[in-house]
């Protein structure tokens, strides 16, 4: 009984460690000295929390903490605030334009988020808006919701192709 | 123009087309105008002219068109008064005055008001206006960032301008003002961000803030006293505002004055319904959450409660009661009434004694799943049990949805055929709710919510003409997509409305019969209106260009594929998409 255990247990181990380390790793230590925004050390960050489904899934659930989805929808389809799991992209796509977005704010009504929840959160919440349109690794996004579901599961969505949209409020475009 | 030229002219028209009734009102108040978004006090949208009616409405052709430049949801009136119509567009909130003597409706004045673009992210259901009031020679005009400016009629110059809040603590500005006695009432927005409403009176001629009322909050906010009479029981204490809240939860409790005012010169008392309790998870705030989704009457002078009603206490479904009051007599068993009409989004009709709010009927004018009735003797709103929303449970077939059985598109009532003539959705939703944090300057919800198609063959709108003494609707029109354009109704025994998709109809006011339609580029939201030119005819004039909360689905800004956007609209109305595109036109109509 003892010993079948301890073989399951070795299998699995190894099986982990062999395919998903670095997808289930967690990390619990703040973010780096000196990370900035659209830097090298920007993209370290992206690649570190884009890839980890602990990360990506923390930033699902951030999402409805945060009140994300009163203004862009449960699922990212929009509303308020401009859809996010389309191709559309007003300030960029790349995880630093979206951390700016969500830290500073922009212009047309995104309120800052900055100094309001810790650093690390911004990283998790800019990756899993990523994973709204297929940007993120989909091994890593999340497949199912807690909660009513309102959309394909992030882990199953086509990647779109993201394109710069213009900024209007006269043709509908925020 | 003239006072005088306008009367010789108004005597001719009369004189032409042999209305001798029309000639006391022709006198009186010039009938061919249309100076507030529901035309009169009493909110009725009933033009009293009858050149286009249903013998010619065949005939009626585009006369003139003009761009906006403005391409979000369209739901205002144009306004009329004199020789001069006035259009004020979603943000940026442009007001154009155009010239009625010349076919091209050339510009008088334009004025730019240039709203702070922030406020765009906090309006919840598009970046919308109801519309402008013209009154005592000014133009009244609410902007998105929560300005209330005055301007002159004449040339567009400004007057005064009242700025009530920064958007960025959630609250915009979409309602209409209503100009009453010296007094310009408005209301603010935002009780999906948790703002607290109000309602409040400035000085015309000034700009000066006379009196305001807060809808929740201790008595003496809510402007509640001696005279407050409420008709039943479970509407009368002491600081109810505050008592039926968790403790401080009224600060950031919604009741916001989003929708329509109504005003009775004879009794001084003005009208109006109050938003849904923030936040939407109803299980975080124990109590009936006085005094939102709601019916208040006050007093113009002091805008002291003279009585409420609450239509949905602990408002379970985000209902609200910010849809508008018909003021009209009524002939019911007993005598006279002096009623208040009120199609609410809970899906009743109520029939109020506007005196003394009470409910002398309420209704079902849709399919109800959420409630089973209204107890007459106690006003209580009889809730259904299994639709109790409650954390972390997905609750199916609610009906009517959120949005209502019917929402903010006005109904309009004709003294001729006595009838409601209700524009109106036909959806119910499946939802969830869950536990939220107030973060200032974001959505106070907790709610996710996936609407669908309500009962029968499968349209999602419905024209609704309602006998509120009978207490059953005369007759019903179908729609594909919700009806989410104001209602007119002429003395021609006409009806018009417009749909999403874009048609402009006119069908006869006593069987519902399709007589004329039009196609415009985009679909209709907004309020059509009848008013006399300056050559004496009569002309019908809408403004095109889909949004809203459900139109805000044609934008590409929103991807249906997620069943919750557009506030759960894309789950019912996604392929809207495809059958109509943005715009912002006025289209005035004419006889040849």
């Amino acid at each position: 009984m003892c010993s079948h255990s301890l073989e399951v247990g070795i299998v699995l181990c190894t099986t982990l460690l062999v395919a998903a380390c670095e997808r289930e790793m967690r990390n619990f230590d703040p973010v780096p000295e000196g990370a900035q925004v659209g830097g090298s050390s920007g993209a370290a960050m992206v690649s570190h929390y884009e890839r980890n489904a602990h990360a990506l899934a923390t930033g699902k659930r951030l999402w409805t903490w945060y009140n994300c989805g009163g203004c862009h929808a449960n699922g990212g389809g929009g509303a308020s605030g401009p859809a996010l799991m389309d191709a559309q992209w007003l300030y960029g796509w790349d995880a630093a334009s979206i951390y700016q977005s969500i830290a500073d704010g922009r212009a047309n009504g995104m309120p800052a988020y900055r100094g309001r929840i810790p650093e690390d959160q911004l990283w998790q919440l800019a990756a899993y808006v990523r994973s709204l349109s297929g940007l993120a690794p989909q091994d890593g996004a999340p497949n199912r919701d807690d909660a009513l579901l309102t959309r394909t599961p992030e882990s199953f969505s086509d990647k779109q192709n993201p394109e710069r949209a213009q900024p209007s409020a006269a043709t509908g475009q925020r | 123009m003239t006072p005088t030229r306008f009367h010789l002219r108004c005597l001719k028209a009369v004189f032409l087309l042999g209305l001798a009734a029309s000639i006391g009102v022709c006198a009186a108040d010039r009938d061919g105008d249309w100076p507030m978004p529901a035309r009169d006090f009493a909110n009725t949208r009933y033009a009293p002219l009858a050149d286009i009616n249903t013998a010619n409405v065949g005939t009626l052709r585009q006369a003139s068109t003009f761009s906006t430049g403005v391409s979000r949801g369209h739901e205002a009136a144009p306004i009329v008064v004199g020789d001069t119509m006035y259009v004020v567009t979603p943000y940026p909130n442009i007001v154009y005055a155009l010239d009625l003597s010349k076919p091209a409706l050339p510009l008088r004045w334009k004025f730019e008001p240039k709203p702070d673009p922030f406020a765009q992210g906090v309006a919840c259901c598009d970046v919308v206006n109801l519309g402008l009031a013209v009154a005592d020679g000014k133009v009244f005009v609410n902007t998105l960032d929560n300005q209330t400016i005055a301007l002159n009629a004449s040339d567009g110059k400004e007057l005064w301008r009242f700025r009530s809040a920064d958007p960025r603590s959630g609250e915009p500005r979409t309602m209409a003002p209503l100009v009453v006695k010296g007094r310009v009432l408005i209301g603010n927005d935002g009780s999906a961000f948790g703002v607290r409403g109000w309602l409040i009176a400035l000085d015309l001629a000034s700009g000066k803030e006379l009196w305001r009322a807060y809808s929740t909050g201790p008595d003496r906010e809510v402007l509640i006293g001696p005279e407050y009479k409420p008709f039943y029981a479970k509407d009368r204490g002491t600081d109810l505002g505050v008592a039926t809240w968790p403790q401080g939860a009224w600060k950031i409790g919604g009741g916001t004055v989003s929708g329509w005012l109504s005003f009775d010169p004879d009794l001084g008392l003005v009208y109006y319904g109050t938003a849904n309790p923030a936040p939407w998870n109803a299980e975080q705030r124990p109590g009936d959450n006085k005094f939102t989704s709601g019916v208040f009457a006050r007093d113009i002078a002091t805008g002291r409660a003279r009585w409420f009603y609450q239509v949905s206490p602990h408002d379970r479904f985000h209902y609200e009661a910010t849809n508008e009051n018909i003021l009209v007599d009524l002939q019911l068993p007993g005598g006279t009434r002096r009623a208040l009409l009120h199609p609410d989004r809970n899906g009743y009709l109520y029939v109020f004694d506007r005196l003394t709010g009470e409910v002398l009927s309420a209704t079902p004018f849709v399919r109800i799943t959420t409630s089973t009735g209204v107890d007459l003797r106690t006003g209580e709103l009889r809730y259904a049990p299994e639709k109790l929303p409650r954390a972390n449970i997905v609750v199916r077939g609610i009906c009517p949805s959120s949005a209502g059985g019917k929402n903010w598109q006005p109904s309009a009532w004709s003294p001729a055929t006595r009838l409601l003539y209700i524009p109106h959705q036909n959806l119910c939703q499946d939802e969830e709710v869950m536990a939220t944090s107030f973060i200032a300057g974001t959505p106070y919800m907790g709610a996710i919510i996936k609407m669908k198609t309500g009962p029968g063959s499968g349209n999602r709108g419905r024209v609704t003409a309602w006998d509120p003494v009978a207490g059953r609707a005369a007759w019903t029109v179908d729609e594909d997509f919700p009806v989410w354009s104001g209602a007119l109704a002429t003395a021609g025994d006409l009806v018009f409305y417009g749909t999403m998709d874009g048609w402009f109809k006119a069908v006869d006011a006593k069987s519902g019969k399709l007589l004329w339609r039009f196609k415009t580029e985009s679909g209709i939201v907004g309020q059509p209106v009848a008013y006399r030119g300056p050559d004496g005819k009569e002309y019908i004039a809408v403004l095109s260009g889909v949004g809203g909360w459900a139109g805000s689905i044609a934008f590409d800004d929103i991807d249906a594929r997620d069943g919750s956007a557009a506030g759960g609209f894309a789950g019912a109305i996604g392929d809207l998409k495809l059958r109509t595109a943005k715009g912002g036109k006025l289209h005035v109509f004419a006889l040849p």
